[in-house]
């Protein structure tokens, strides 16, 4: 690593004619008063506005003056709120409480590649932990809209600037020499003398007694040493030694083991129980109490907790979806939809009618919902992966009555999301259950609940007609209809406030989402897009993006159909619909490294698409395998069914911060994209969902993984990190439904394709609502 | 309350708890060995995945009072001391090829692909992608390409 001068801090800047640091952006930041060197910038990139910032530091003499200037800037003018900081260690390193929640997307990795890069320090000299729920953020604690990167790029490289502007002042005081002498590399600061002087040494000195505001210039990306490299996850060595701690991998002092036993329909309610002392006297168990959603129990082992769910004798209530099947819902959907308005159309005008159905499915993550609660008279503690703490923390709060301040909620390190986590249902539940027993309960769903009872990506239907005409499109009309989809979680304080000021006036906010988030990112004529939704009695949530899998999928599938209708080759009619040039730089790498329209058997095909959005760019290519030998494969408890057996995707997010960690969620994604066209959704009867363990609800498996993947990131197309976390499904789930309409002749159009089919399970039942663990693990050869 | 003793890490362990509760909440809620995780209780997910006298098997399927005091269990925690080394080769295949997201799955995959491996090689053979496609374990976030580039990778280092 080069060492750096630090030219480009405007302390340090020499004067110009046109002022310090001409035609750099600058920042503000500020030094916090601390006993170590503890610096911040504001949560929001907004709120770093520059332009104001700049103004206050108008063109000025030289550096010690712009300095002393801003030491007049003193607490009392700082915001007293909404600051994120990073702190130096006498030990050399740097620590940072991200406030956003990690549940297997990186971001505390690439968060510490921005800390690193700023501040001139090694990478694993960087700790990076999740903050508590801090309602002074607002919607700056909400992790949710592959926006994670995207909005703290910025400020955590204003603040980390603002600490390496701060070691070398205090550098140049110890050995004084002029600061602009000084240099920074890999965590220490050198003279030209060759003394050597380590940020640990010098992090109590560079320290501040009152709080000061600076400005800072950042890095130019063609000095990035670490942004744009490919790092391993810090946290890996301990998920691979199973150091790793999750909610339920916590001590908490008395928090026992706690499950619920839930109602066999949706979100049925207690009627009474026949047997609660019988069951309170079971081996083990220390509780039983009726709460909102079921018969709560707590015991010394989650496995005498299953023992005890299984021995209640308990009388419910109807749920909310009593008597509901899919057809039922079906139905529903098809009489909310919105009419398809055409518009006056050429004579000899040609049209693609579809429409599409996309079933029920479970977002439901490997860590099932959990959380430990611990509250006292007046006061309460809650520890548990939450993507919005802040919401959690008020709605808490006031479930228990008390003041938010009362009410601490730890966010711990998540095992996937996958847009559950956005929601804080198991927390609120320990909560109550808690306060109910007055003793701290450690609480964990059953899988089986988990699947039934846990929160779904809601079942909708798309209607679509696209017309052409002498070889061009001519219009696309899409109406997606959707039971609807709870926003509860606060992610709309964000975009509502971004949406006064679009013109998408008289909406309502699932309108405004839908009109927010769906871009056709293809020129198809005059287009229209909207949304309708269906009755809200169903646990829903967004799944790894909100509605662009769906909506996208059906698209895709139109076009196929429309090059078909106009003997146009699938990609060339998508390159030249295509409205930006990243995106067709995408499809151009997907369908060359891919070999687009490569000789292939009869029964296997290559399907195609493209996804733009959250400021990004992918398109992925798939090859499958519907043929008879392959769909008939088997695996004992599986499906099978067609398998995709290749999948090349180029991604471009403008700037990529972690490469590696960019692929590893364009894998992920595809994984998902896979299931969600092919195999994984779930079966509504009679008001449940009949789906109950990993065994009949078809997440991907190794057996249907593509054996060859290819991810090609591309190169930087700008100065910014575009989204990653949700970018890859909408394209992979389009581009496995296309190569499946092309090896099978037919476009499917029911999602999973498999639900039609006969039951391939045999559903468990729904009373006791959990399965007996078993006993025959040791016979098991697995 | 009965006491059950067997070898857990390469060390005698005791546990006061009833018979016929499963090994999985004995290691996690009393003896607080979390590296196995919860996935389903069934049996189904893997996620718990251990050895049993070198044999990969689920905790969460077997009743404490069937474990001999000679029965060696193995947890991820356990598995350096098994090659006497601060990682097993699969652990290092595992960093190497940044397998893990999330993490909660990656104890029970890395125990199942060791023991992947050992069966082919009693077989007299090397892993096979027949082999990758019958591994069950669950991975939400979908790793599955990177596992099965990861086994391959440890099987090498395994020698």
């Amino acid at each position: 690593m080069a060492r750096r001068h630090p030219a480009r801090d405007d302390e340090q800047s020499p004067p110009t004619p046109e002022g310090p640091g001409v035609g750099r952006r600058r920042f503000l930041g500020y030094v916090l008063a601390a006993p170590t060197l503890t610096v911040a910038a504001q949560a929001g990139a907004e709120a770093l506005a520059p332009h104001e910032a700049a103004a206050v530091v108008p063109s000025l003499p030289g550096p010690a003056e712009l300095l002393d200037l801003n030491e007049l800037l003193t607490a009392a003018a700082l915001p007293t709120s909404g600051l994120i900081t990073i702190r130096l260690d006498p030990d050399g390193t740097a620590h940072f409480a991200l406030p956003r929640a990690e549940v297997g997307q990186g971001v505390t990795t690439s968060s510490a590649m921005l800390i690193a890069e700023e501040l001139d320090l090694p990478l694993e000299k960087v700790r990076v932990t999740l903050a508590d729920a801090r309602p002074e953020l607002l919607f700056n604690q909400l992790t949710g809209g592959s926006n994670t990167t995207f909005s703290t790029y910025t400020p955590i490289r204003v603040a980390a600037a603002v600490a390496r502007g701060r070691l070398l002042r205090a550098a140049s005081l110890v050995l004084g020499e002029a600061v602009s002498t000084l240099t920074t590399k890999a965590g220490t600061v050198l003279s030209p003398a060759g003394a050597v002087l380590g940020y640990g040494e010098l992090a109590a000195r560079a320290a501040s007694v009152t709080g000061t505001a600076v400005t800072v210039s950042l890095k130019d990306r063609a000095d990035f040493r670490v942004i744009g490299t490919a790092r391993r996850r810090l946290d890996a060595l301990d998920a691979v030694t199973g150091r790793k701690k999750f909610a339920m991998d916590l001590f908490v002092e008395g928090a026992l083991p706690t499950m619920v036993c839930r109602a066999p329909t949706l979100n049925g309610t207690v009627r009474s129980v026949a047997n609660a002392a019988a069951v309170r006297a079971m081996p083990g168990v220390t509780d039983v109490v009726t709460v909102s959603t079921g018969v709560a129990v707590r015991a010394r082992t989650f496995g005498q907790c299953v023992d005890a769910v299984r021995a209640l004798d308990v009388d419910w209530a109807p749920g909310t979806a009593e008597g509901a099947t899919d057809a039922t819902v079906l139905a529903e959907l098809r009489r909310a939809e919105l009419p398809l308005v055409v518009p006056p159309l050429p004579l000899l005008t040609k049209a693609v009618d579809a429409r599409f159905t996309f079933h029920f499915a479970s977002n439901g993550a490997l860590e099932t919902n959990c959380a430990i609660a611990d509250v006292r008279p007046g006061s309460a503690e809650i520890w548990g992966s939450m993507k919005a703490p802040i919401v959690a923390q008020e709605q808490i709060a006031l479930r228990l009555g008390l003041p938010v301040s009362a009410v601490k909620v730890h966010v711990t390190e998540g095992g996937g999301s996958f847009g559950r986590k956005l929601f804080h249902d198991a927390a609120h539940e320990a909560a109550e259950i808690s306060q109910k027993l007055g003793k701290p309960v450690k609480l964990m769903w059953h899988r089986t609940d988990d699947f039934r009872q846990g929160r779904t990506h809601p079942m909708s239907t798309s209607r679509v007609r696209a017309t052409h005409s002498l070889g061009e499109v001519l219009s696309y009309e899409q109406r997606h209809t959707s039971v609807a989809t709870d926003f509860g979680h606060g992610i709309g304080e964000v975009l509502t406030a971004e949406a006064a000021r679009l013109p998408v006036a008289d909406l309502t906010f699932s309108e405004t989402m839908f009109q927010l988030t769906q871009i056709s990112p293809y020129h198809l004529g005059v287009t229209t897009q909207l949304l309708a939704e269906t009755d809200k009695g169903y646990n829903t949530g967004s799944m790894r993006n909100i509605y662009s899998p769906n909506v996208r999928t059906a698209q895709e599938l139109v076009l196929d159909e429309l090059a078909r209708q106009l003997g146009e080759d699938g990609y060339a009619l998508r390159r030249r619909l295509l409205k930006e040039p990243r995106a067709r730089a995408v499809l151009d790498k997907v369908a060359q490294l891919g070999r687009w329209g490569r000789p292939m058997a009869p029964g296997t095909a290559q399907g195609l698409a493209v996804h733009v959005e959250y400021h990004a760019y992918v398109a992925i290519l798939m090859e499958i395998d519907c043929r008879p030998e392959t769909t008939g494969r088997t695996v004992p408890d599986a499906y099978t069914g067609p398998r995709v057996t290749k999948a090349v995707c180029a991604v471009d997010v403008g700037l990529a911060v972690n490469p590696r960690g960019l692929q590893a969620q364009m894998m992920g994604g595809i994984s998902d994209g896979v299931c969600l066209a092919l195999t994984s959704g779930l079966h509504l009867r009679d008001g449940r969902f009949l789906e109950s363990s990993w065994d009949n609800y078809f997440y991907t498996r190794q057996w249907n993984t593509p054996p060859e993947l290819e991810i090609v990131v591309m190169p930087p197309t700008g100065d910014r990190p575009g989204g990653a976390g949700e970018l890859a499904v909408a394209a992979a789930m389009a581009s496995a439904a296309c190569a499946y309409g092309r090896a099978t002749g037919t476009m499917p159009t029911v999602f999973p394709v498999n639900h039609g089919e006969p039951l391939p399970f045999t559903p468990a039942p729904a009373v006791p609502p959990v399965p007996a663990s078993p006993t025959d693990g040791r016979d098991r050869v697995l | 309350m009965p006491q059950h003793t067997f070898i857990l890490n390469g060390k005698a362990v005791t546990a006061e708890v009833e018979s016929d509760v499963r090994l999985l909440w004995v290691l996690r809620d009393v003896l607080g060995v979390t590296g196995p995780k919860y996935g389903c209780g069934v049996g189904v997910c893997r996620a718990c995945t251990s050895h049993l006298n070198g044999r990969a098997f689920t905790p969460c399927a077997v009743p404490v009072g069937e474990l001999a005091a000679d029965d060696e269990v193995t947890t991820i925690e356990g598995l350096p001391d098994t090659v006497g080394a601060e990682l097993h080769p699969m652990q290092e295949a595992w960093l190497d090829l940044d397998v893990a997201q999330c993490g909660y799955c990656q104890p029970g995959q890395i125990m199942a692909a060791v023991d992947a491996v050992r069966r082919a090689r009693e077989a007299g053979r090397e892993v096979t992608e027949a082999d990758l496609d019958a591994l069950r374990n669950i991975c939400r976030c979908g790793t599955y390409h990177r596992i099965r580039q990861a086994v391959l990778e440890g099987a090498r280092r395994m020698g």
